[in-house]
Formats: C-alpha cells, structure tokens, sequence
C-alpha cells in the first residue's frame, strides 16, 4: 500500500476528528460566552466569533470527508457502503452524503454552523454582549447535534473487517435532481430558524427587547422562511413526479413536520411586523420564535426516531429518538422557563378592532391555529398507542376538513390587512377602498367555473373568490400607492424593497390557491390497460401505445413505452415513461413521462406489464398544477426581497455617519 | 369604540378562548370522523372489525395467491398474519414495490363476501422498511419469515 492510498483510506479518521475537534470548539462556543455575557467579561465574550468559525470549519471539513469517502468508493464506511455503488453517477455519489440519516444529520450541524458563522460575520454592528449570546445559544444548539451525531449516528462507522466489496447502492427515488437540492433547502429553512431562536433566547436572557433587535432579527427570519417554503415547494414537486402518482401533498407525517414550522414562522413574520412597527406584541413574537425553531425540532425528531410510518422512515434506532426527544424537551423546556421567568410584561400597545395591529392579530390566531390542529392530527395516533387505545391513522380527510376553512379565513382577513392601516381604520374607508375589489372577485369566482368547465362547482367558486380577492385587493393596494406620489415614477421610487417582498409572498399565496384549487377539482386520472396499437382518450388528448422496448442505463435496466399524444387528430407529443428495475438491489422504480405546461401537465406512469405487449398505464391530466410551485417560488423571492429592505441596515448606516440614514417615507403605515 | 388597553386586553382573551375552544371542537369533530382503524387479518376474522367503515388492514402478501384478471385491472391477493388471511380486491396500480411476501397496508372496507374492497394498497418505498403495525402484529404471531 503506498502512501496516497493509505492517506486516502484514512479519510473517515480525519473525518471523525474534525467532528470531536467541531463538537469541542461548539461546547467553547456555548459556555464562555454566555458565562462571559453572564458576568461582563469582555474577554470571554470574545471567544464567540473565533469559536463560530472554527466550528463551521470543522464540520465542513467533516462533511468533505464524508462526500470524499463516497467519491472514493469507500465501502468499509457502513453508511457508504449502504448508500453508494460503484456504478452510482459520480453527482449521486457526492449527494448520497444526505440520502440517509447519518449524512442527513451531518448536513444539518453543517447549516447549522454555517448560520452561526454567518451571524457573526454579518452581525458587526451587534452589541458584543447580545452576539456572545446569540452565538452561544447556537453552541448549544451546535454541541447538542454534534453530540447526537458522535454518539449515536455516526457517518464514519467502519464495517470491519468483512468489507462489502459492492455497494448496496442509493435508493433509486433518491437518484433525481429534486433530491439533490431538496433536503439541503430544506434544511437551511428548519436550522435558518435557530438563528431567531438564539436571538429570542439572547433577548430574554438580557431581559430587554428594543427595536434594535426587531430590526436584527427580521432578515434571519425572512431568509430562514425563505428556503424552508422553496425546500417545502420542492418536495412537493418531487413526490409529484418521483412517487408515479401524480399526488402534490400527501399530509404525510415527514410533510406535516415541515409544515408546523413553515406555519409557525409564517406567523413568526407578521407578529415581528408589529413589534417592529408598534412595539406590540412583543412577549408573543418571543413565543413564536421559540415554537418555530421547537416545531423545527420535534420534526426533525418525528422523522429520525421512525415512529411515524412515512415515506421517508429509514429503518430506526430507538437511541436515536430518545436523544432527540430529550434534545426537543431540553430546548422547549429551559426556553419556556426562561420565558416565564423573564418575558417582557405590559407591552400591549392599544389599537382599534379595525386596524392592521387587529388584522395582523387575527392573522397570528388563525396561523396558530392551524399550525395546532396540523400538530394534533400528526400526533393524534402517537397518543391513542401510547394510550394503548388502538392503532389509528388520521388521513388527508382531516387535514382537509380542518384546514380548508381556516385558510379561507385567514384569505379573508388577509386581503384587508395591506390596506388597513396601523393603529385605527374607519371602516367605511376601508369598504371605500375595497368594496370593488371584493364585488368583482366575487362575481368573476362565480363565473370563471361555468368559462373553465362549463359547469358550477362551489369549491371552485370558493377558491377562485379568495384568490381573486387577494389579487385584487393587492392590485388596488398598488395602485393607491402609486397614485399618493406627484407622478407614477414618484409614487413607484418610494415603495421599498419590504413592501414589494411583502406584495409578491402575498400574491404568490393566490397563485398557490388557484393551482390547488384548479387542479384538486378538475385532474383527470384514468388507469388503463393498453396494449400496442391501442388508444384511450383521456381528457380531450388522445395517447396511443405505440412501442415497447429495453433500454440500458447506467445502473437500471428499464422497460420503456412510447407513446404518442395527439389532440383534434393531430399529433402533438411523444412521451416515455419507464419501468426501471435498479441492479444492485433489484429495486424497481417508476419513471414518469410529463409533459409540462402552465396550464396544464399531461402525467404518464407504467404500472405492470399485463401478458405480452401490454401495459396498465396510470395516465393523468393535470390542469394548472405547476402554479402550486409558481406561487410558493413567488412567496420565497418576495420573503428574499423584504431582507434586502434598507430599513434593516438604518443601524449600521447610522454607527457609519452618526445620522439616521434618509430612509424614504415608509409607506406602509 | 375606543377601549382602555385593559379591557382590550380582557376582550382579546376572551376572542382568543372561543376561537379556541371552537378550533378543539371543530377538530375533534373532525378527527372522530377521519381516522382509519387498523386491523389484522386476525382480528378481522374474530369479527372485531366494523363493516361499511374505512378501515386498514396490514399483513404480508401471500405467496402464490395474486391472481390478474386478464384483460383489464383487477387484481385480487391474500393479506396473511399468519393466524388468518384476508382476501383482497383491488381494480388499478400496485406501487412498485408490491411483491408476494411483502409487507403492505390496505385501505378500504370489508365487503358482503368476507373479503376486501381496496381503494389503496400501501408498500412503502424502502423494501427493509415494515410498516410499524405490520411488524407488531406479525411479531405477534410468529415474526416475520
């Protein structure tokens, strides 16, 4: 064995090293800061930026590991050789580092730290005693994953000395693009709301909340909720073309869990909006900020400790759930009790039953009650077995039933909340401003299913309405803008960066609600034997079958259809879907055939192959399904937006030139 | 209607606990209503289960018994915890990893005959994952093969 050989087989060790030194330098991180912070000790409060980086080195040079060892082939690594296979694409390789739970544990100490480096790199203009606490609150956090890591999921575990000389290769659903990005969005999401958690922890520790650290904080929050709705749109996505059943949102468990927190957070948002603005609020947004990043938590433990049968159960350790939950009742735990001990009192700021502080109220209620009821129907058969009352499921039905309503309140109260203003709102100008809006969207929800379908249908009405409603009334929230300056041009330079953000998460939850709307009342399924040479009319579309054949990849052996798709006589597509059956495991694996469209997606799956030159065929019409995506995409660019608002940086300005920095009139309020 | 912060504050407790109160109630009338029993193949032949009612069945598919119509989709198997079996009608896809000796979930309800009316069948993605319900129930009879 020569020397680069030998160094390359030592890289699990390095690996494991740098994990020990990154879990060393979080404890630093953790303790004297926040004893420093504790006790004035400049000093120790120092230790908190250095720590931050060293931290984040050692993980990402752990990780670098880790991937090293799957682009080597390393099969003496059990998570490796469960994972990888010689024959794996090299970009599956470098991705099969999250495919399962031990990597997927390692990326999230990676974000992790990565969020607290950042922090301390962006946060300069913070006092040094709130960014000793802010960081060692992530330390904690930091150590606590590390520590779950080391001891009970460790990546780098070697399968000595029988090593498998193949590997059993990357679950076949997991090869696809959707999983490449899916998981580390995901991720930045969940952990991105550690950074606020910190922030919420450090405010109660100094036992003063000014609107300093509203200003702080809010970015975090943007960007954290940011990746988590693109890592949440993309999941989505993927379980819709992936899975081979068309499906976009199962209310499974693992969804449910990303869900709570995107719920949370949404809420987390608009309560920060009126502490920013009004000073209100102010115990509660720390609440909010403290559920979030547990909500966070308990999803992460809901996953990993496979107590919920769910598509994403990897086979489990009991260890592993014990820790987490133990982990989740520390954080909820000492937070809450923190809380009642030290959360600002007497902070409500008096406002009418009609203003934006009421809307935004309500706003918060609805959110959190929803997030709720999301919670009790995902635990709900936890409790009744550990009750020993049964074994239940709460399936799609419930979720629908509780959540359609709420959402359509919350669309409702959302279409006045731009419009109110802060503090008091005469109806009647309100109704002035609005009553338009809320006529024409009545009346086009009314008619658009009779234009669409040429037939009524009140769920569709209902959806469109909403929809329309918020379109409209953000429309004519614009254009009063607009119209307020000398000219357009004046009235359009003094709308910022926040309100534009705000403009499009807003429409881009319209979109969402026309996608869903659309395509769970008009999708057109049909499972259909077809032999060669048949043809079956599925939705206007006429789909012929018209050769099968074999084909050789990579890994897979496929069985492929062709089909052709013609309409009105004319041939407009030719589509392919796959049965493949991966080598390694002998996993099958469907392939789907889409043809995309903004209006509509034409979705073909093979099912079996029935006697000789026959297939079932699960074949799909999907009206407007990709605005599901659309609109979520539209809600992270505007929350992306909203960070960039100059508001956030007045502070930094203000230390540079000792003036406020001319900030346009903020025309929000 | 200007109120004084106090009993703004008092109104908006009370707002709050009846918007809470009616979300319980409104869930709970929910969840009775939209929750799946599960039931072996076992327990179903003691006649514990409900009929004309949702319900889940678990087992493992049994060996030999998938028969296909021939020229269309239906599909009937046995579901077996080994102290009974089950069996089961379905007409369109099986997931990709249904298999004879698989351990699947299937959703439906009990028909007139003593057998099943599927309207989903359930294996899951992963073939070393077992369905949690399906492990007890097979750990209660004998284990897994």
């Amino acid at each position: 064995m020569n020397a680069t050989t030998l160094l390359v087989r030592l890289i699990p060790e390095y690996g494991q090293f740098a994990l020990i030194l990154a879990l060393l330098l979080a404890l630093v991180q953790a303790g004297v800061p926040l004893a420093g912070a504790a006790t004035s000790r400049p000093l120790w409060m120092a230790y908190a930026r250095p720590m931050a980086a060293g931290q984040f080195a050692f993980v990402l040079v752990a990780f670098g590991c880790l991937t090293a060892s799957f682009l080597f082939d390393d099969f003496s690594v059990a998570y490796v050789a469960d994972n990888s296979n010689t024959r794996l694409p090299w970009y599956y390789k470098a991705t099969a580092a999250w495919a399962s739970h031990e990597g997927s544990m390692l990326l999230w100490s990676l974000i992790l730290a990565g969020w607290g480096f950042a922090v301390s790199r962006l946060a300069r203009g913070l006092p040094r005693v709130m960014l000793a606490r802010v960081l060692g609150v992530m330390g904690l956090v930091g150590s606590g994953f590390l520590l779950f890591i080391l001891l009970t999921s460790n990546p780098f575990e070697r399968r000595l000395p029988a090593i498998p000389a193949e590997g059993a290769d990357l679950n076949p659903l997991l090869q696809d693009v959707g999983l490449i990005v899916h998981p580390p969005l995901l991720y930045m999401g969940y952990v991105g709301f550690s950074v606020v958690f910190a922030f919420a922890i450090a405010a109660l520790l100094e036992g003063r909340l000014d609107s300093a650290w509203t200003r702080w904080v809010r970015p975090w929050t943007h960007l954290a909720w940011a990746f988590l709705t693109l890592g949440i749109a993309l999941g989505s996505w993927w379980a819709y073309y992936e899975l081979g059943w068309g499906g976009w949102w199962f209310w499974d468990p693992v969804e449910n869990a990303s869900l709570l927190p995107w719920l949370a957070g949404t809420a987390l948002i608009h309560s920060l909006a009126v502490t920013d603005k009004r000073g209100g609020f102010k115990s509660w947004t720390l609440l909010l900020a403290v559920a979030t990043f547990s909500l966070s938590l308990l999803g992460t433990f809901l996953v990993r400790s496979g107590i919920l049968g769910s598509v994403h159960a990897f086979a489990t350790d009991p260890a592993r759930g014990a820790f987490i939950l133990a982990l989740l009742g520390l954080t909820v735990g000492a937070s809450l009790l923190l809380f009642a001990l030290r959360a600002p009192r007497a902070d409500f700021t008096g406002f009418d039953w009609l203003s934006r502080d009421a809307l935004l109220l309500i706003n918060n209620l609805l959110l959190v009650t929803m997030t709720v009821s999301v919670l009790l129907g995902t635990l709900y058969p936890l409790i009744l077995e550990a009750l020993g009352l049964g074994t239940v499921s709460v399936g799609a039905p419930y979720f629908n039933t509780v959540f359609v309503p709420l959402v359509a309140l919350l669309c409702l109260f959302m279409g006045l909340g731009p419009l109110a203003r802060w503090k008091r709102m005469p109806a009647r100008e309100l109704w002035r401003r609005l009553a338009g809006a809320g006529l024409l969207a009545l009346a086009l929800g009314a008619m658009l299913p009779l234009v669409y379908a040429g037939r009524w249908n009140l769920g569709v009405s209902l959806g469109l309405t909403l929809a329309l409603w918020l379109m409209l009334s953000l429309a004519r929230d614009l254009l009063g803008k607009l119209r307020r300056g000398a000219t357009w041009r004046a009235g359009l330079s003094r709308l910022t960066p926040g309100y534009w953000g705000m403009w499009l998460a807003h429409l881009g939850l319209a979109v969402t609600i026309v996608g869903v709307t659309v395509v769970s009342n008009y999708s057109v399924e049909r499972n259909v034997r077809l032999a060669l040479g048949e043809r079956v009319a599925v939705a206007g579309y006429g789909f012929t079958l018209e050769a099968l054949d074999e084909r050789h990849g990579a890994n897979y052996v496929a069985d492929r259809a062709t089909l052709a798709v013609a309409r009105d006589g004319r041939r407009l597509y030719t589509l392919h879907p796959e049965k493949r059956r991966y080598t390694a495991r002998a996993r099958p694996m469907t392939e789907v055939a889409l043809r995309p469209g903004l209006l509509r997606d034409l979705y073909v799956a093979l099912g079996e192959p029935l006697g000789r030159d026959a297939w079932s065929l699960r074949i799909q019409y999907k009206p407007m399904v990709r605005w599901l995506w659309l609109g979520a995409l539209m809600m992270a660019l505007g929350a992306a937006l909203a960070v960039l608002d100059r508001r956030y940086r007045q502070d930094r300005h203000q230390r540079r030139h000792g003036v406020p920095a001319p900030g346009r009139e903020d025309v929000r309020s | 209607m200007r109120m004084t912060p106090r009993s703004q504050r008092l109104a908006l407790v009370l707002a709050g606990l009846v918007l809470a109160a009616s979300a319980v109630g409104l869930t709970l009338y929910a969840l009775r209503s939209n929750i799946d029993l599960f039931f072996t193949p076992g327990q179903i032949a003691a006649g514990e289960a409900p009929s004309q009612r949702r319900i889940r069945v678990g087992g493992l598919v049994e060996a030999g018994s998938v028969v296909r119509e021939p020229q269309g989709l239906a599909v009937a198997f046995s579901v077996t915890d080994r102290a009974a079996s089950l069996r089961v009608h379905y007409r369109g896809i099986l997931p990709d990893l249904f298999r004879e000796g698989q351990g699947v979930v299937v959703i439906g309800e009990l028909a007139g005959d003593g057998g099943f009316d599927a309207a989903r069948v359930l294996a899951r993605h992963d073939e070393t994952y077992m369905p949690p319900e399906v492990a007890a129930a097979l750990a209660e009879t004998g284990g897994p093969p």
